[in-house]
């Protein structure tokens, strides 16, 4: 099998205007929706309480919306979370009652509402269960979780921290590799995804939690890959094509890798499909978080980091110092990889 | 060229082996087990213990199919759940007499069904974290303000007694936050002040002033000190909740620091969090009191007569009677610090007790009047209390004071930290609470699993179909890489959570990386028209540095998420960034290794099989036949 059956090197770089003009709006967007609309914390950083409740019967998110406004929560969340039967609750984190109490209030609420009443377990160490007319659970709770308001503020910090390390960190390994040109380009292209990733995060409301940071900055370490493999063919292109205009060995660089980019974007992508259908609620958003880095990460060193290291004015000298000997010399501290 | 030397197979050899022993136990999953661990500090759990669990269980005509004995606990496991039930009730009869003052906490745990060669070669499966075995997750602030400020509290009421014991006059101690401030009507008193300060509190720094007529000598805690004071606090925080948690009877609970001034509790299997929370919450507390020597005192320790007005009987820690007056002497409040150490005039362990300027004054007073008499330490926990040191009064004590005779230097140290856990150091808050019902972790085990599983095989299908043998190699050094990643994680006895499944699942994706880059690269040489063997040497050297480029490149990203990341971001980044790693072996050194293997030794390799060669300038895809 072969897919890419390219027979002459595609002028990538005459599009890199109309491509970078698509990047700019696309980032624009992104930008304002992330101060328009911000992103949805999850309850990690806004502090609050979650419940995950399972129903035995597939449950009426808006009866048990209702249900726990009467019991004086203003501002609660309710959605189905998985499967219909169980949903997700939300609730802000009030003052003077801690997550116990609230959550005991809550369920006895809903037990309540579909008629049932709360009945001491002897099974369960006497842990009280919602049971109803049959005997039969009604719905039990399945998870909960508190958090204080002095995390969220920290792990923000925090994660902007290692969001700086990241850029930082890259910036500087690939300066050292290459040159500071190739560095800047791709960092500016990549951090550009990261945007674009919350953009989207913003746009559709998804919940921003700390599972969907991590799965931001790997995209962010993952994507830088393609920038370097794209820059290691231009600077062997540069060693072995001397005739070759920068722009050609640009071109020539991108299409010869973009059978690679594709296919190992690819093979990513389906392990991250793979979680994104059966990794369950929890894995939702990361999958989702992955996909558009990994979809924007292709286009976006390919296209972006490439035409902004051109528009650098990246140059043969740059990277091949000395006199080039032929067929080059493996033991030479500068020669790149190639692929 | 495309022969590796004896000393590379015998170490992809070895590797193989070592991660294959190392990744077993996850697979032979779990069976019911009991484990008994101590519920006291006082109580130890060693080779009788286990000869006792044993003896009982015989007795109940159960036979375990391991009894193994750890640092903490004896562990009993059994083929089903009926076993494991009827064992509990056996042990918890004969080991805990009476459940309201337990010695051992018997509870029913999960323990790994790898055979036992495997656990004698410390091969463990690894941990499963909460998320994926159901229970509850506290993080705890520490007030360390608070600490400080009652820490400062103190200083100030000793430093009171100071100046009035050295007759210094007109020291008027204010306490400001953590700041003290002392004033003085002449220049003498606020030399002789310092002086003292500096002679008596090595953990307090003076800086005089003058303000017209009168003198300020600002004393603050040195900053050393302040940290070595928020250290302790915490420690003894921890300690505190190590033991009210043993009461809980929690298999294996995780109680760890967490930055400077957070401690996080785990507690697996726990669905009560009410009760957690109540048993968390409790103050155990310490009270200091005169043993009755009276004749009737006398008597009822010796079970002879009954218990005299005004006195209380309390077991010590061998369970013998101590008669005890009611008057409380001094109270754990009144105790800063207990150390154990060593009495060089005595030769012989000892504890020393600090205590505070109220409670070295009753000491003082008390001692002078009773030297010769018992004095006894109890320690009330769950509203029992028990003598945990019985001592002879030999002078008089004062501020400082050492409790010595008759133990060795694990007693002491047992005697220290009971002494100090009797409370907590500092305030505590709970800033984050998790509940995850058992229903949910095995729910999330078999999404994550389902996730990492169907994503490995669609990997592996694309791979074959696309580079035919190449691909199959490509899949099997995959699997390998897996392979290592689970045992470096079951070596290191990390906590496997959701997050980290993700990553491995993701590992999986980012390692495949490394094999398009040879494969793509050596049909590329091929298309170029080099020959085969000299197409795959040159597809592996030529990748090689794009490789190490991009693993290091998604290195940074996975130590910065290390470094910054909390809670599942840390899950999630310890399995990718060793993920990262083990692919760098596996993908690289192994699949060079199987192709090598493969390859190496044809001379006259005519093709080679990596899918289909499509070459430009003919037209015409030059299909690459399998190798003959």
């Amino acid at each position: 099998m072969e897919f890419f059956r390219i027979h002459k090197t595609i002028p990538f770089m005459r599009y890199a205007v109309a491509l970078n003009v698509i990047s700019v709006v696309t980032f624009a967007l992104a930008v304002f929706f992330l101060l328009h609309r911000g992103l949805h914390l999850s309850v990690e950083f806004t502090g609050g309480t979650v419940m995950e409740v399972a129903y035995t019967q597939p449950a009426d998110v808006g009866k048990v919306r209702e249900t726990i406004t009467k019991l004086g929560y203003a501002d609660v969340q309710v959605q189905s979370f998985g499967t219909p039967r169980d949903v997700q609750i939300r609730l802000p984190a009030q003052k003077g009652v801690n997550a116990t109490q609230q959550s005991a209030q809550v369920i006895a609420g809903l037990c309540q509402a579909s008629a049932g009443t709360m009945q001491p377990d002897l099974k369960q160490d006497g842990k009280l269960v919602c049971r109803g007319a049959a005997d039969a659970e009604l719905l039990t709770l399945r998870g909960t979780e508190f958090v204080g308001p002095q995390v969220g503020d920290e792990l923000t910090s925090n994660g902007l921290k290692a969001l700086a390390m990241v850029v930082v960190g890259i910036m500087i390994y690939l300066a050292f590799r290459f040159e500071w040109k190739y560095a800047l380009a791709t960092v500016l292209a990549n951090l550009h995804d990261v945007v674009i990733i919350l953009g989207f995060f913003a746009y559709f409301q998804w919940e921003f939690s700390l599972a969907v940071l991590a799965a931001v900055l790997a995209v962010l370490g993952y994507s830088v890959n393609e920038s370097v493999v794209i820059f290691d063919r231009i600077r062997e292109n540069f060693r072995r094509y001397r005739k070759m205009s920068t722009v050609e060995i640009i071109d020539n660089a991108i299409t010869s890798t973009i059978s690679r980019t594709i296919i190992t974007h690819g093979s990513t992508q389906l392990v991250v499909l793979s979680m994104f259908f059966f990794g369950g609620p929890t894995l939702h958003y990361f999958a989702l978080a992955l996909t558009i880095g990994i979809l924007f990460g292709i286009y976006s060193s390919a296209f972006v980091a490439a035409a902004i290291a051109m528009w650098l004015g990246v140059k043969r000298e740059d990277l091949v110092k000395g006199p080039v000997k032929a067929g080059g010399d493996p033991d030479d501290p500068n020669s790149g990889a190639v692929v | 060229m495309n022969r590796y030397p004896v000393w590379k197979y015998t170490v992809i050899v070895i590797v193989l082996l070592v991660g294959l022993i190392y990744a077993l136990p996850n697979f032979f999953g779990e069976a019911p087990a009991v484990q008994v661990s101590a519920a006291k500090t006082t109580v130890k759990v060693d080779a009788s213990t286990q000869a006792r669990v044993r003896e009982l269980l015989k007795a109940a005509n159960l036979t375990p199919d391991l009894l193994t004995l750890d640092a903490t606990s004896v562990r009993a496991r059994f083929g089903n759940t009926d076993d494991q039930f009827r064992a509990r009730d056996a042990l918890q009869r004969g080991l805990v007499p009476d459940p309201t003052d337990p010695s051992y906490t018997v509870a029913l745990n999960l323990a790994s069904r790898s055979p036992a060669w495997l656990t004698a070669m410390h091969a463990f499966p690894m941990y499963l974290g909460l998320d994926l075995r159901g229970g509850v997750d506290f993080l705890l602030q520490v007030d360390m303000k608070g600490a400080l400020d009652k820490k400062a509290e103190s200083f100030a009421a000793d430093l009171r007694s100071t100046f009035r014991d050295k007759n210094i006059r007109g020291g008027a101690v204010t306490r400001n936050g953590q700041a003290l401030e002392v004033r003085f009507r002449d220049a003498a008193s606020l030399e002789a002040a310092k002086r003292a300060i500096q002679d008596q509190f090595t953990d307090l720094s003076t800086t005089d002033s003058q303000e017209g007529a009168e003198w300020k000598l600002s004393v603050a805690i040195k900053p050393e000190a302040a940290r070595r004071l928020q250290d302790s606090a915490l420690k003894q925080n921890i300690t505190t909740l190590h033991n009210r948690i043993n009461e809980l009877g929690v298999a294996e609970p995780v109680i760890q620091q967490q930055g400077l001034d957070r401690i996080v509790v785990q507690l697996p299997g726990v669905q009560d969090t009410a009760k957690a929370k109540d048993i968390l919450g409790r103050t155990a507390t310490l009270e200091m009191r005169l043993v009755d020597d009276s004749t009737e005192g006398r008597a009822a320790a010796m079970g002879s007569g009954p218990v005299p007005f005004g006195a209380e009987r309390f077991p010590d820690k061998g369970g013998n009677p101590v008669i005890v007056k009611k008057l409380v002497l001094a109270t754990g409040e009144n105790l800063t610090d207990a150390q154990a150490g060593f009495d060089s005039q005595k030769q012989e362990p000892s504890v020393t007790l600090s205590m505070d300027a109220k409670g070295g004054r009753v000491m003082r007073d008390t001692s002078r009047e009773n030297i010769g008499k018992g004095m006894a330490i109890l320690l009330f926990e769950k509203g029992k209390g028990q003598a945990i040191s019985v001592a002879r009064i030999h002078g008089e004590l004062g501020t400082r004071f050492q409790i010595s005779g008759a133990m060795g230097i694990n007693e002491a140290n047992d005697l220290a930290l009971l002494l100090r856990a009797g409370s907590l150091a500092a305030p505590m808050e709970i800033i984050q609470e998790r509940t995850i019902g058992p229903s949910l972790g095995a729910d999330n085990i078999q999404k994550g699993f389902d996730s990492v599983m169907y994503g490995f095989a669609a990997i592996m299908v694309f791979m074959c179909l696309y580079y035919a043998l190449f691909g199959v190699f490509s899949s099997i050094a995959l699997a390998v890489n897996l392979m290592l990643l689970v045992a470096i994680l079951s070596m290191l006895q990390a906590t496997l959570t959701l997050p980290g499944i993700a990553a491995m699942a993701l590992a999986i994706g980012v390692a495949i990386d490394s094999n398009v880059l040879i494969n793509e690269r050596v049909r590329e040489e091929l298309r170029n028209g080099v020959s085969p063997q000299a197409a795959i040497h040159a597809g592996y050297d030529r990748a090689w540095g794009t490789i190490l480029d991009s693993n290091v490149t998604t290195l940074i990203a996975g130590l910065a998420l290390l470094a910054f990341g909390s809670g599942p971001v840390r899950g999630f980044a310890v399995v990718h960034c060793i993920g990262i790693v083990t692919s760098m072996f596996s993908a690289v050194f192994f699949s060079r290794g199987l192709v090598n293997f493969w390859y190496g030794s044809k001379k006259k390799l005519k093709s080679v099989s990596i899918g289909t060669v499509w070459r430009p300038d003919t037209g015409a895809a030059a299909t690459a036949a399998e190798s003959k």
